[in-house]
Order: structure tokens, then sequence, then C-alpha cells
């Protein structure tokens, strides 16, 4: 799997698969799609590139523990629940904005906050088992 | 009250929590002075509660707080009369002197910040057990005291000491909440109701009922083991293990008290019965003579101060259980009595050990010169705890003597235990106050001198309250005390007494006794030494021995169920898997009839010979990492077929599920340097082949079987008429998992990560491990990967 075309070529597949997991992570709430989903291909993404160019570098990309970034999410999906609390409904009852943007309209939720932190769980915790093992011993 | 829509107190409770997050900030930024800055929290919690004192003492009780979890009847309520206020006042009012010693204590100690924020953890969960109302919430709040309190115990964790003292408190304290989760369940089961505020008004329920007995343990277990009350006094004098300013504050003043607390608040509905009176004093009387008889035994300081309150608890205990109104009162103004020259003694014995290096009685002495405040706050605390007048601990012991007296039955029994506890109360607590500041100075470790000024004001301060509060007893008893006992203002209490009666008396006996005891200290000391060593065995032994044959019966147990063989382990789990389908299907004759051939198109064909195709590849592969590519291509194909028969997300899904799920394989294979070959002996071949194709066949029979049950579309009508409508979302899928159903979402993320970090620390262990080991990761690495795929099942 070392070879030259696939070291050259991850880099950028890993960037493009980091994309459209985002892509498909905001897509999610209309189309097929979803944080899980999304939290699959960006870790696979991740997963690619370790096997390319070893695991020091996507280390390197990632600046922290990718298991940091699961426990971000987790934090991020209980923190969208806070809202229900000081309007007085049940834990994690969505909620609404729609601000206008550049002549835009946003429709922001704390649906998608939670959905992020599910994305980052799926992500954080797949990566770094992966990591984890791709690491060899000598590492 | 309410504050941008949220009840006061329901902020009060959770100040201390906030503060907690930013004491380690403020130390970091203000070093020890951040004390100054952070006891205005606690500080403004006081006022809070203080401003209900003057409802309160009308007989007004209050209700605040808001509905939480309302299909389980959990809510976020606070219940106020006088009980709940006079223990916040204590709380808050003791914890802001607390945090200012803490300030002093701890100064320069490289994680003060980190002290300080578990003490306001504390402070806050204590707030939440003493004003509760909801009987769920006040059992978490009583948990986190015991957790925190572990926090703090344990907090020199270098020390082996402290980590047993942390560990043996929690599993007293813990393993005693839970037998009071079982008995508060039980309580909520038999009168109906979830809160507080309806449980003590429901009169005779609880004790007309057939469960009063169970319901009566479990709450004794909870009680018992929280204030120490033999023979589960062990822990605390064990638990001095901690700082000084966690012994003042948990240990003696507040946490210790809350058993105390809970038998006074059920008192009304479940006390006065036989049993009631009958196990309560006992127990609380055999506390309090073991308490001060193990008191005199020590020349520590703390660990007097220590046994003595061990004995205060179980005179507490003996007080509410003795059945009468005044005993009732007598024990809450001993409560609030103790709790002042404790609180203020703790803190002393604490500051002489910081500025002179030793709390041993034999090696100090004549610290009057060096540390004059010290020796005011200790010498003014020691007088209210002999129980001498003009301090508040002398009209306490009146009180109670008055309830003891009069009492219907024991009254000579628990009198004579009284007085004799008592009177080596005195005896310790002169010990305390007086050896180590008279007679000739003595060369200490450290050269003695007056501690700063953010210690001795916590001490002083406290000593000073009791001395305040007996003076100004007309108005303590009427605002705090009476309220508190419940019952309707008295106005009877009195600094002198009114006529010499049978309690001055017993008090003029009581002193005579401790005094004498005091003058012949050190030969009762040496007779408890002698006669504790010809025991030999005690409690704290009996929990190491109990700990060790726990640990004993779980190694033998683990050797059973987990023999650390993989192979076994799958077999296991497959053929109850494959029994599990099979087994109901025959025995009820619930098994499928044979479909109809249903019209494939030819592309469907195409991907069922390739999913058949697939699982032959992974049959004949020659290497193992061929078979689980070969794995992939028969996932892969399932996935084009769920995306043919219309489930766009789980199809997706399923791809990358399976694109991951052989990349971890591929790479555990690598990892666990497994040979290439698959080398299994013929004879496990089969037995395995049988194992797999059984499931196999269990499984297509479940599915046809569900297939074959008429369709039941009532979910997936409400999901699609209201994806779009509530929920703002065309994705149903999307919108059940992370709104309809987002609570699931947040447990099955929870364990998504929890497995990561397990899997990782196998990884670890193996690593430093070094040679091979049998637990390979990539048994729990695709945990959380199969977990994603009921997730999406539609």
């Amino acid at each position: 799997m070392n070879t030259v075309i696939f070291r050259t070529v991850a880099p950028f597949l890993t960037a493009l698969m980091v994309l459209f997991s985002i892509f498909v992570l905001l897509r999610g709430h209309n189309e097929p799609g979803g944080g899980f989903i999304g939290g699959l291909i960006a870790a696979s993404a991740f997963a690619i590139y370790g096997i390319a160019c070893g695991v020091q570098p996507v280390r390197r990309a990632l600046r922290v523990h990718p298991m940091s970034l699961s426990a971000f999410g987790l934090l991020l999906a209980c923190l969208s629940g806070l809202p229900s609390f000081f309007s007085h409904v049940g834990f994690l009852t969505a909620h609404w904005v729609y601000p206008e943007v550049f002549g835009v309209d946003l429709a922001l939720s704390t649906v998608i906050v939670f959905d992020t932190g599910v994305y980052f769980v799926v992500f954080g915790s797949i990566t770094s088992i992966a990591l984890a093992l791709e690491e060899r011993e000598s590492d | 009250m309410a504050l941008f829509g949220v009840d006061e107190t329901v902020i009060a409770v959770l100040a201390p929590f906030a503060a907690a997050l930013v004491a380690p900030t403020a130390v970091r930024m203000f070093w020890h002075n951040a004390a100054w800055l952070l006891a205005i929290v606690p500080a403004l919690v006081f006022l809070h509660f203080f401003s209900y004192v003057g409802a309160v003492s009308q007989g007004q009780t209050f209700e605040e707080g808001f509905a939480w979890v309302r299909g389980y009847g959990v809510n976020f309520t606070f219940y106020l009369d006088g009980l709940a206020v006079l223990f916040a006042l204590i709380v808050s009012g003791i914890g802001t002197l607390i945090i200012l010693y803490a300030g002093g204590y701890m100064k320069g100690h490289p994680q003060q910040g980190r002290f300080m924020s578990f003490l306001f953890l504390f402070m806050g969960s204590m707030l939440g057990v003493v004003t509760g109302s909801n009987l769920l919430t006040l059992f978490i709040f009583w948990e986190l005291t015991s957790i925190t309190s572990f926090l703090l115990i344990g907090f020199d964790h270098l020390l082996a000491a402290s980590r047993r003292a942390a560990m043996q408190a929690l599993v007293v304290t813990g393993g005693g909440g839970l037998a009071l989760l079982a008995g508060l369940l039980m309580i909520m089961n038999v009168t109906g109701e979830t809160e507080m505020s309806n449980v003590i008004v429901s009169g005779e329920a609880l004790r007309n009922s057939s469960l009063y007995i169970p319901i009566l343990i479990m709450v004794l277990l909870g009680a018992f083991t929280k204030s120490a009350q033999f023979p589960f006094h062990f822990w605390l004098p064990n638990a001095m293990e901690a700082p000084t300013p966690v012994s003042a504050f948990l240990h003696s003043a507040t946490m210790v008290k809350a058993g105390v607390y809970l038998l006074m608040r059920l008192n009304p509905v479940l006390g006065d019965t036989a049993a009631w009176i009958t196990i309560l004093p006992f127990f609380g009387g055999l506390t309090l003579l073991v308490g001060t008889l193990l008191a005199v035994r020590q020349t520590d300081l703390k660990l007097i101060l220590a046994y003595t309150t061990v004995a205060s608890l179980g005179l507490l205990v003996m007080l509410t259980g003795a059945g009468s109104e005044v005993a009732i009162e007598g024990a809450v103004i001993y409560l609030f009595a103790h709790a002042l020259f404790k609180g203020s003694l703790f803190m002393v014995a604490g500051l002489v050990d910081h500025e002179c290096g030793t709390r041993d009685l034999m090696r100090l002495g004549g610290l009057r010169k060096a540390m004059p405040i010290t020796f005011l706050a200790a010498v003014l605390a020691a007088l209210s705890m002999g129980g001498l007048p003009p301090f508040i601990g002398f009209i306490g012991k009146e009180m109670l003597y008055d309830g003891t007296w009069n009492l219907a039955d024991n009254a000579l029994l628990l009198t004579v235990v009284a007085v004799l506890g008592n009177g080596l109360m005195l005896a310790a607590a002169f010990g305390v106050a007086f050896k180590p500041f008279l007679g000739a100075p003595t060369k200490t470790p450290k050269h003695a001198h007056e501690g700063p000024v953010l210690m001795w004001l916590g001490p002083l301060t406290l000593a000073f309250c009791g001395l305040a509060a007996a003076v100004g007893i007309g108005w303590t008893g009427g605002s705090l005390i009476a309220p508190m006992a419940g019952a309707p203002v008295h106005g009877d209490y009195h600094l002198i007494p009114a006529h010499i009666s049978a309690p001055f008396y017993l008090s003029l006996i009581t002193i005579a006794l401790g005094l004498f005891i005091f003058c012949r200290l050190d030969a009762v000391r040496q007779i408890m030494a002698r006669v504790l060593k010809a025991i030999g065995w005690g409690p704290d032994r009996g929990f190491d021995q109990f700990i060790s044959l726990v640990v004993r019966f779980a190694g033998v147990f683990t050797a059973i169920v987990q023999p650390g063989k993989m192979q076994v382990y799958m077999n296991t789990v497959f053929v109850v898997v494959a029994l599990a389908l099979l087994v109901p299907m025959g025995l009820y004759g619930e098994a499928p009839s044979m479909p109809a051939m249903p019209d494939f198109h030819f592309y469907e064909w195409l991907v069922l010979a390739l999913i058949v195709m697939g699982v032959i590849a992974v049959l004949v592969a020659r290497t193992r990492l061929i078979a689980i590519v070969s794995l992939g291509i028969q996932g892969f194909a399932v996935a084009v077929l769920y995306m043919l028969f219309g489930a766009p997300d789980l199809s997706f899904t399923q791809f990358m599920v399976e694109t991951l799920s052989v990349v971890i394989l591929a790479l555990v294979m690598t990892r666990l340097n497994l040979s290439a070959h698959d080398n299994r002996p013929f004879r496990e071949t089969i037995s395995h082949a049988v194992i797999a194709i059984a499931g196999g066949i269990g499984f297509g029979a479940l599915l046809l079987a569900v297939t074959q049950v008429p369709f039941d579309s009532r979910l997936s009508d409400f999901f699609a008429a209201n994806s779009r409508v509530v929920a703002h979302g065309r994705n149903i899928v999307n919108v059940i998992i992370v709104d309809f159903r987002g609570f699931d979402t947040m447990g099955e993320i929870s364990v998504v990560m929890i497995t990561g970090l397990a899997i990782l620390a196998l990884i670890r262990v193996r690593k430093r491990g070094g040679k091979k080991e049998e637990t390979p990761p990539g048994d729990g690495s695709l945990a959380p990967v199969s977990d994603a795929k009921p997730e999406v099942a539609p």
C-alpha cells in the first residue's frame, strides 16, 4: 500500500473526504446523511491518511488527541440540551432560530448542534482506535 | 422569589457548583488571597437562606424549583422549613469560614485550586441534601456528598493511608446510600409521593404499612453509615487523613450530620414506634459511649476530636429516637452547638498543626504565649463543648437532660448514658483546648507562632457565635431552634435555669465527672489502651477482612466466567444466540412458512449472486487477509441491496461500516501477528461450521417470521406525519435519531465513546505488557461499528 501514487493522493483524498463528511453531516436533516455517517466518513478519511503516510502525520494534522474530539462531541451533544432547561421543556427538546445572514434565510437549531456532537463522538472514537492499531510497537 | 425565571433557592444551591468551576482559575490568579473572593459565594448563599428565618419561624414553609423528568416524577424541587433552613445556614455559614481557612491552610500548595473546587462541590451537594424535596434528587445529592468526601479524604493521593481512608469512606457511606435508595423507593411506593414535603405529612401511611420494618432498616442503614454510628463508626476517624479544613467542614460540622438530618426529617412519619424508640437510642447510646471512650484514649488532637464527633452523633441519634418533643429540641440545640464548637476546635487543631508541625498532645505545651488568639478560640469552644455556662453547649445539655429525665421509658438508663458520655466529652474537650496551651513550652518541629488572619478568623468567629447564641438565646431559640424542632414556638430557653431542677443537678454531676477524668486523663488513657489491646479486633480490621473476602470471591468468580480464551467466549456467545433463536421457534411452533419466490429483476439477482459469491470466497480464501476482504464483498453487496429497496441512509451507513470493519480487522490482524493461514484442526472447523450454520438459519428464520406478522404502522405513520411538521426535517431516519429519540442517541454516543476509551486502554496494556496476550483488541473494536447498525435501522 506504500506506493508513491497512494502517498501523493492520500492528503487530497483525505481533505476531500473530510469536506464531504461535513456536507453529509449538514444535509442530514433533509437528505440521507447525518452525524453518524459523517463521522464514519471522516474517520475513514483519516484512516486512509494514516495508512498512506503513517500515524505521526495524522496526529500532527489533528492537533489534539482524537479522544478529546470524541469527548468534545459528547459535551456538545449535552450542551445542546441546555436551552430546553431554560425554557422549561423536556431535556433535548429542539429549538429553532431563523436568522437572516446576507439575505439568506438560515435554519439553525439545537438539533444540528446535537448531530455535530454525534459526528465528533463517532469520528473521534473510531479514529483513536484506528490510529492506536496502526501504530507499530516501534513508534 | 425568582431571578431570570429560576427560583433563587435553585441558584443558591447551584452557586457553589459554579464557584467550583472558577475556583482553580481564581487561585491561579490571586494565590491564596483568592479565598477572600471565593468566600463571597457561600456568604451570599448564607444571606439568602437567612432571609427565610423570619417567615420560617412563623411556621411558614416554602417549595421552590421546577419539574425535571416528568415521566418518572424526578423533580428539581426544594423544600424549606425550619429544619432545612437551619441546616442550610450551618452549611453555608461554616462553609464561608472554611473557605477562608482553607485559603490560609493550603497556602502555597500546588493543588490549592483543586482543593477549593472540591470544597465547593461538596458544599453544593450538602445544600442539596438538606433542602432537596424530591426523594430521588435528594438521593443524588446524598451520593454526591459521599463522592466529594471521597475526593477530599483522598486529596493527598500519594499517601497510601489517605487512599485507603478515602476508599473506606466511599464503600461505607456509598453502600449505605444504596440502602437508602431502596428505602426511599419503598417510601415512594407506599405513600405514592415523590416529594419529601408531601411524604412528611402522609400521617400513618408508612407506620401502618407492611413494609415499615424494611423501610426503617434501609433508611437507618443509610443514616447510620453516613453519621458514623457504631458499628460503622470506623471510617470517620480514618477520614482524618484529609486536610484539616475538610475534617472541620465535612467530618464534624456538616456531612456526618446528614444521617441525623434524615432521621429528624422522617421522624414525623417513621418515628414513635416500638422499633424506632428501641433501635435509635440503643445504637445512639452505644455510639456515644464507644466514641467518648475511644476519644480519651487518643493523643492526636484530630483523632480525639474525631471520636468525640462520633460520640456526639451517637448522642444526637439517641435523642432523636427517644420519642419526646423535649428530647428532639435538645437534639436540635445540641446539633447547632456542636456544629459551632466542633468546627472551631477542628480549625484550632489544624492551626496548631500548621504552626507547630505536630498535633500530638504529648509533644505540645505552653503555646498560650505564642498563639494567644488560637488559645482564646480553643477555650471558648471547649467551654461550649464541655457544656459550661454561659455557652450554647450548656443550654443544649440542660435541654437534653430535661428530655431524657422526663422520658416515659428508659429515662434512667438514657440519662446515665448521657451523663457518662458528656463527662468524658468534657474531659476530651479540655484535653484538646488546655493541654497544648498550658504548662511549660515544649520543643515542636516548627517554631510556634500565631497563624495568619485567614486561619484564626474562622475558629474565633465560630467560638464567639457559641457565646453570642447563648447570650441571645431568646432570639436563637425562637428563630432557629424551635422552628427546626418542628414544635410550635416554645420560647422556653434560658441561659440561667429558671428553677433548680433535675437537669441542673445532672449538669453539676457531669461537670464534676468530667473534671475528675480530665485530671486523670493519662491514667484513663492507659487503661483504655490496655482494654483495646485485650480485645484486639475492631470493625476497622473487620472492614479489611471483608474487602479481602470480596476480592478473593471476585477472583474465583472471574476465573470461572472469564477464562481469558477468546475461542471460548466466541463459541459461548454464538451457541447461545443460535439456541435462543431456534429453540423457542421449535417449542412454540412459530417456524415461518416458506414464502413464495418473489419476482426479481436481473440486477437484483446479480446482487444476490454477489453476496453468495462473497461468502464462498470467505470460506475458500487461502489466507486470512483475503477472507477479511472477501467479507467486505458480501457487506457491500448487502449495502447495494438496501439502496435498491429504498433505505439510502441504511445503505450509506452499511458502506462506511463495511469499509471501516475491513480496515480495522486488517489492522488488528497485522497487529496481533496472527499467522496468515487458518490452522484450525478439521474437527474444530466442523464444530464451528455447525454453530455458524445454526446461527444463520436462526436469524434467517427469525427475519422471515417477523415479516410474516402483520405490519403495525402506527409508529411509521406518526413519524411520517410529524417529521416534517414538528421537527422540520424531511429525512425521517435522521429526525428520529437526533430529535424524537435524541436521548437514546445521547446514551448510544456515550457508549461509543466509552468503548473507544476501553479499547484504547486495552491496546495500551498490550503495548506496555510487551509480549502477546490473549486479549485481541479487535474483539471490542467492532463494538462501536456494530452499534451503528441498529441505530439507523428504520
